[in-house]
């Protein structure tokens, strides 16, 4: 059987740049992923329904806006609620090295500090994809 | 599997998308879930849009589909996106340009890569498309980008094919070199906001002269959602005329017919390439044709003979 790793990237927020978001997707498309972006303003309910539908194995969310509270751990949860305990999460984008492991807490698989490189992305997911 | 099964037709959207991804995959596994999916499926209207590249077809198929959802007819819609032949990866970006439907219940989205399968392409896509119309949706849009063969036979499982084209020379020169001319039922020359839409239209029309096959041209502005109503009516008149004139039976019967043998050149494959003995034979017959020891074509015959064995 033939076995891809299928990677939602997704930007809740309200802050306008996908820059960062876009360079990770492309890095995830080269090492053999596939990778459903769905653009800007995607809310915590679009998001989860997405990668539902998708059958997405990983979920990587990015904000740049102090957004990852509360939005990070609203897509956690509203996973528990449907149901869900067989996507990966993990996080990147701007965001305070205090609030990392508040986000693991809470049930963020991995945060990923800007300026991490990108083949430590990759192979934290082939290491860690729960199904 | 079959409680999986069970569950899509129920409209569990888990379910539904975990099927499609073992069909996507080629599991094995799928064939028990299709024996409770098939019966159920065929009163979906089948949709395919394609056109080359950025013409629009994302953002015609979200107005589309908003539209249909007005009318209280449930959407299933699956994207297709190249996958990078080098890498095996793909970027599936059709979804930015469908976000209006993103929370709608009743509509149901998958992107899909066209990957390197055994099977073909267009079986995956068959799968999804019986899925979703067994789950229960009204309208299916299949969006693939006519660029290759294996592009422009997928969207033969539509029963309505709609090709979208754009003004100016290039993409229209670019659309029949992909062969996209002969399997329009409708032409929408989108992104008519722009100018030179009236010229693009007569160079259609004086097209379809010479050919003498006439079909609907509809202008449309995807971005400002014009021209939508007048596609949607084209699509439902093509529909009728296919049920009143027995080309809808037709159609399913070729959409079946390619699916059938797909699925055994798939599964023939499979057995050359992935089981023990036949990988061996073929090694060693490759290696008899490269001594020049065996042509080809014997050394084929000798394949089919063990596989018919
Ligand atoms: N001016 C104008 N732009 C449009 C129209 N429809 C789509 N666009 C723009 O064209 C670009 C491509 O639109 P998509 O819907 O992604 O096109 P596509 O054909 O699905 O693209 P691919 O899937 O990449 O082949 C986007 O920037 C759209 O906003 C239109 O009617 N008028
Ligand atoms: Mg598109």
């Amino acid at each position: 059987m033939e076995r891809k790793i299928r990677v939602l990237v997704a930007k809740p927020g309200l802050d306008g740049h996908d820059r960062g978001a876009k360079v990770v997707a492309r890095a995830l498309r080269d090492a053999g992923m596939e990778v459903i972006y769905t653009g800007l303003h995607q809310t915590p309910e679009m998001i989860v329904e997405t990668a539902i539908q998708e059958d997405a194995h990983v979920i990587g969310l990015s904000a740049l806006s102090g957004a990852h509270f509360p939005l990070f751990p609203e897509v956690v949860r509203l996973l528990k609620e449907r149901g869900v305990d067989d996507i990966l999460v993990i996080g990147g984008g701007i965001i305070p090295p205090e609030d990392i492991p508040k986000l693991k807490a809470a049930g963020v698989d991995e945060v990923f500090g800007p300026g991490t490189p990108l083949n430590e992305i990759v192979e934290y997911i082939r290491r860690n994809v729960k199904r | 599997m079959r409680e999986l099964a069970e569950r899509a037709l129920r409209g569990d959207r888990r379910a539904i998308a975990r099927l499609i991804s073992l069909a996507e995959s080629g599991s094995e596994s799928l064939k028990e879930a299709m024996e409770i999916i098939h019966p159920r499926a065929g009163r979906a209207h089948v949709i395919g849009v394609t056109g080359v590249m950025g013409v629009g077809k994302s953002t015609l198929i979200c107005e589309m589909a908003l539209k249909y959802r007005e009318m209280g007819k449930s959407v299933g819609i699956v994207a297709v996106d190249p996958t990078s032949p080098f890498t095996g990866g793909a970027l599936l970006g059709d979804r930015v340009r469908m976000n209006p439907l993103a929370s709608d219940g009743e509509v149901f989205i998958r992107s899909m890569g066209t990957r390197g399968k055994l099977g073909g392409l267009s079986g995956a896509v068959y799968d999804a498309v019986e899925i979703l119309d067994a789950s229960g949706k009204d309208i299916i849009i299949v969006e693939t980008v006519g660029v290759g063969q294996a592009e422009v036979d997928v969207i033969r499982i539509a029963d309505t094919t709609v090709v979208v084209l754009v003004p100016g020379l290039g993409d229209f020169i670019q659309t029949i070199k992909a062969g996209l001319m002969e399997i329009a039922d409708i032409f929408v020359v989108n992104k008519s906001d722009r100018p030179g839409a009236d010229s693009t239209v007569n160079e259609l029309k004086s097209m379809m002269e010479i050919s003498e096959k006439m079909v609907p041209v509809v202008c449309t502005s995807a971005t400002e959602g014009e021209g939508v109503d007048e596609l949607l009516v084209e699509v439902e008149n093509h529909f009728q005329m296919l049920k009143d004139t027995g080309e809808l039976e037709r159609r399913r019967r070729r959409r079946y017919e390619t699916e059938l043998v797909e699925i055994v050149m798939g599964r023939l494959k499979k057995m050359i390439y992935d089981e023990g003995r036949f990988r061996e034979s073929v090694g060693e017959l490759v290696r008899r044709i490269t001594d020049g020891e065996l042509d080809p074509h014997s050394a084929a015959e000798e394949v089919l003979a063990g596989l018919l064995r």
